[in-house]
């Protein structure tokens, strides 16, 4: 069967001043129709790099490694190079929702012509059409009075009707994979809930594939199906979102999940993962999350052995080092 | 009086507001009669969604925003200091003794001091100390406790990660000796693994130094972690207040149990249980009369009687006031 993205052994790299960086190191993921794959990780972990590559949206120092491939709808992605196969990914048949909708709509053109604008380059329609879908779409989303708002500006809405606004331009063009990046962590609790269930009833109603990224796990415990756990550009784990979280292999995921202050069980000391995330020019070798691992396995801590991940179970996947670790604790 | 630091007495907060130069001149009723005692050595909790208020409280409180009625107590050891009337030299007094730490260390450091003259700063505006030597002396004491190592003091904060940074902003903080500590979001900007510990050292740092805090946060599961007391606010107003674990338990306001089942569950398994609030905050620039929550309630009519009901809080249970629309 073939999935709706494949990702294959990817690397992204960034040239920089101070050296090459790896961003991103041999990352295989794939999304079916109808299904939702969450990426966990803190910041600069590479989850976004990650989603950027699939639209060919990273800056101009990157590069990609030769063997990888980024399959979507059985063509590949990093092939692509002229304006017109572009454009099929960026808003056509993949669309992007960003954390921050004050920063991704151009705060001196109408909300409304933005819409249009981008339902005009993807679709062979003309304006008036154009017009109804966006304000049809604004409807959807659960915008009151969406006429109006079809005419106002990015300022003139609040923070989660300005996101919703931004999931409605992003699915008006019927994509049929959705990236979505962080796009509750501004928000406010309450207001959360009612985007997070939004977006489950779109995805259901649709049928699209979606890679939900987060670095918080209760929000991807509600809408992933699968969840692929990322460290410093390297997927530690992944399998289904029940497995991950309630039999986590991993001492990084377990870590994640002891850090986590759970509101059931308040008597529970809050346990960091001691030190820092290493800056991605010093990345370790071996092993990546080494340096911060609380079990001390003597191979693994002198980065001996190498990332793989193996199959524990079906569907979870484990890094190997990570597997021996998390048997010590 | 005497185990109290702080009392907050009928505070109100206006702000005035125009559209533009021809329209008329409103008030923007972001924080209305609040009335809360926070005990020495205490970790009081302020939770409430973005627009509530819970900064403007805070900022009120350590004497940064103007207070329109009401007054703050602030009880030290020799006397008390009343917010409302206080000359400069009072002022210069009490901002020893208060301080605050902010919620984003990326934009709280100037990237053109090292982290020695950051941490210095206080003491060199406040006349603390005499001597450079004196200056330097309390620099490094209160930075080891803050958990950074003395070399660090030499570098820039570019050189720093986000929880180092948090560490650097609760030195500075923490330097000119203060009894009482606005922590506002403080830990919001930082990465759960980081977050649990700045928590730790917040906690840590308190018995150390016999500190009291005021947490602003939106994080409730945060707030229930670290806080003995908790205040819940919605559009200016306290709907609910105690201590927490009594209030996490047993909440009474609709608003604090829609806020509790609004908080993803870590479970894959419990789906959707939250009570879905419509619609957002209002404006507070023409609140809702009566009850402010009426137009987002889950279960109006209950007793509102079309905003009859005023706010203000009863006591339920020992400690645990709630808004009465509510607890009636």
């Amino acid at each position: 069967m073939s999935h709706l993205l494949e990702v294959k052994n990817l690397d992204v790299k960034f040239d920089t001043d101070e050296g090459r960086i790896t961003a991103v190191e041999n990352i295989s993921l794939s999304v079916d129709q109808g299904e939702v794959l969450g990426i966990v990780g803190e910041s600069g972990s590479g989850k976004s790099v990650t989603a950027k590559s699939i639209m060919k949206l990273n800056p101009g120092n990157t590069s990609y490694n030769e063997d990888a491939e980024i399959i979507l709808d059985n063509e590949n992605v990093l092939q692509f190079t002229s304006k017109q196969d572009l454009k099929k990914i960026r808003g056509g048949k993949v669309s992007m929702i960003f954390q921050e909708p004050m920063a991704s709509f151009a705060p001196a053109i109408k909300i409304g012509a933005q819409m249009v604008e981008q339902l005009l380059i993807h679709k062979n329609i003309n304006k008036e059409e154009a017009k109804s879908i966006s304000i049809n779409m604004l409807k959807r989303v659960g915008i009151a009075d969406a006429e109006k708002r079809f005419n106002q500006y990015a300022f003139e809405l609040s923070g989660g009707m300005r996101q919703r606004a931004m999931i409605a331009m992003a699915l008006s063009t019927m994509p049929k994979l959705l990236l979505a990046d962080e796009p509750t962590t501004a928000l406010d609790v309450t207001i959360q809930a009612q985007v997070i269930n939004l977006i489950k009833d779109i995805i259901k109603e649709y049928q699209m594939g979606v890679i939900f990224i987060t670095h918080d796990l209760g929000v991807i415990a509600q809408v992933a199906d699968h969840v692929a756990v990322m460290y410093l550009g390297s997927v530690v784990e992944k399998g289904p979102v029940n497995e991950i979280l309630k039999n986590p292999k991993h001492p990084y995921t377990k870590g994640l999940l002891q850090a986590l202050p759970d509101i059931n069980n308040l008597d529970a000391p809050l346990s960091p993962i001691p030190g820092n995330i290493p800056s991605p020019l010093d990345r370790p070798t071996g092993c990546v999350f080494r340096t911060r691992c609380p079990h001390h396995n003597p191979e693994g801590k002198d980065g001996k052995i190498e990332m793989k991940l193996i199959e524990v179970e079906p569907g979870h996947w484990v890094d190997q080092c990570g597997i021996k670790c998390g048997q010590n604790g | 009086m005497g185990d109290n630091l702080i009392s907050v007495n009928n505070v109100s907060v206006n702000f005035d507001y125009q559209e533009n130069f021809i329209s008329k001149k409103q008030k923007i009723h972001a924080v209305n009669n609040i009335n809360i005692k926070i005990k020495k050595g205490s970790f009081f909790g302020l939770v409430g969604e973005s627009g509530s208020g819970k900064t403007t409280l805070g900022r009120a409180i350590l004497g940064a925003n103007k207070i329109s009625s009401g007054n703050v107590i602030f009880h030290d050891d020799e006397r008390d200091y009343d917010l409302t009337d206080m000359n400069k030299q009072d002022l210069k007094e009490y901002r020893k003794k208060a301080q605050l730490i902010f919620q984003d260390p990326y934009a709280a450091l100037s990237p053109r001091m090292t982290v020695r003259d950051i941490i210095a700063e206080p003491l060199e505006v406040m006349k603390i100390t005499n001597s450079r030597q004196e200056t330097d002396e309390r620099v490094r004491d209160i930075a080891s406790k803050c958990r950074l190592n003395i070399e660090h003091l030499r570098r820039f904060p570019h050189a720093f990660s986000g929880g180092q940074r948090q560490r650097i902003s609760i030195a500075r903080a923490l330097v000119s000796n203060p009894k009482f500590i606005v922590a506002d979001e403080s830990v919001a900007a930082l990465d759960v693994s980081i977050q649990a510990d700045i928590l730790n050292l917040l906690k840590q740092l308190q018995t150390e130094l016999n500190l009291t805090y005021l947490f602003i946060s939106h994080d409730l599961s945060v707030v229930a972690h670290v806080c003995d007391v908790v205040a819940v606010m919605y559009l200016g107003h306290i709907v609910e207040m105690g201590p927490s674990r009594e209030l996490f338990k047993n909440p009474k306001h609709s608003y604090t149990k829609a806020l509790l089942s609004s908080i993803p569950s870590i479970d894959p398994e419990k789906r959707s249980e939250a009570i879905e609030l419509k619609g957002e905050i209002p404006s507070a620039l023409n609140p809702p009369p009566g009850c402010v929550f009426r137009t987002r309630c889950p279960n109006p009519g209950v007793d509102c009687k079309g905003g009859e009901i005023k706010m203000g809080l009863i006591e339920v249970e020992p400690g645990h006031w709630v808004d009465q629309c509510c607890a009636l």
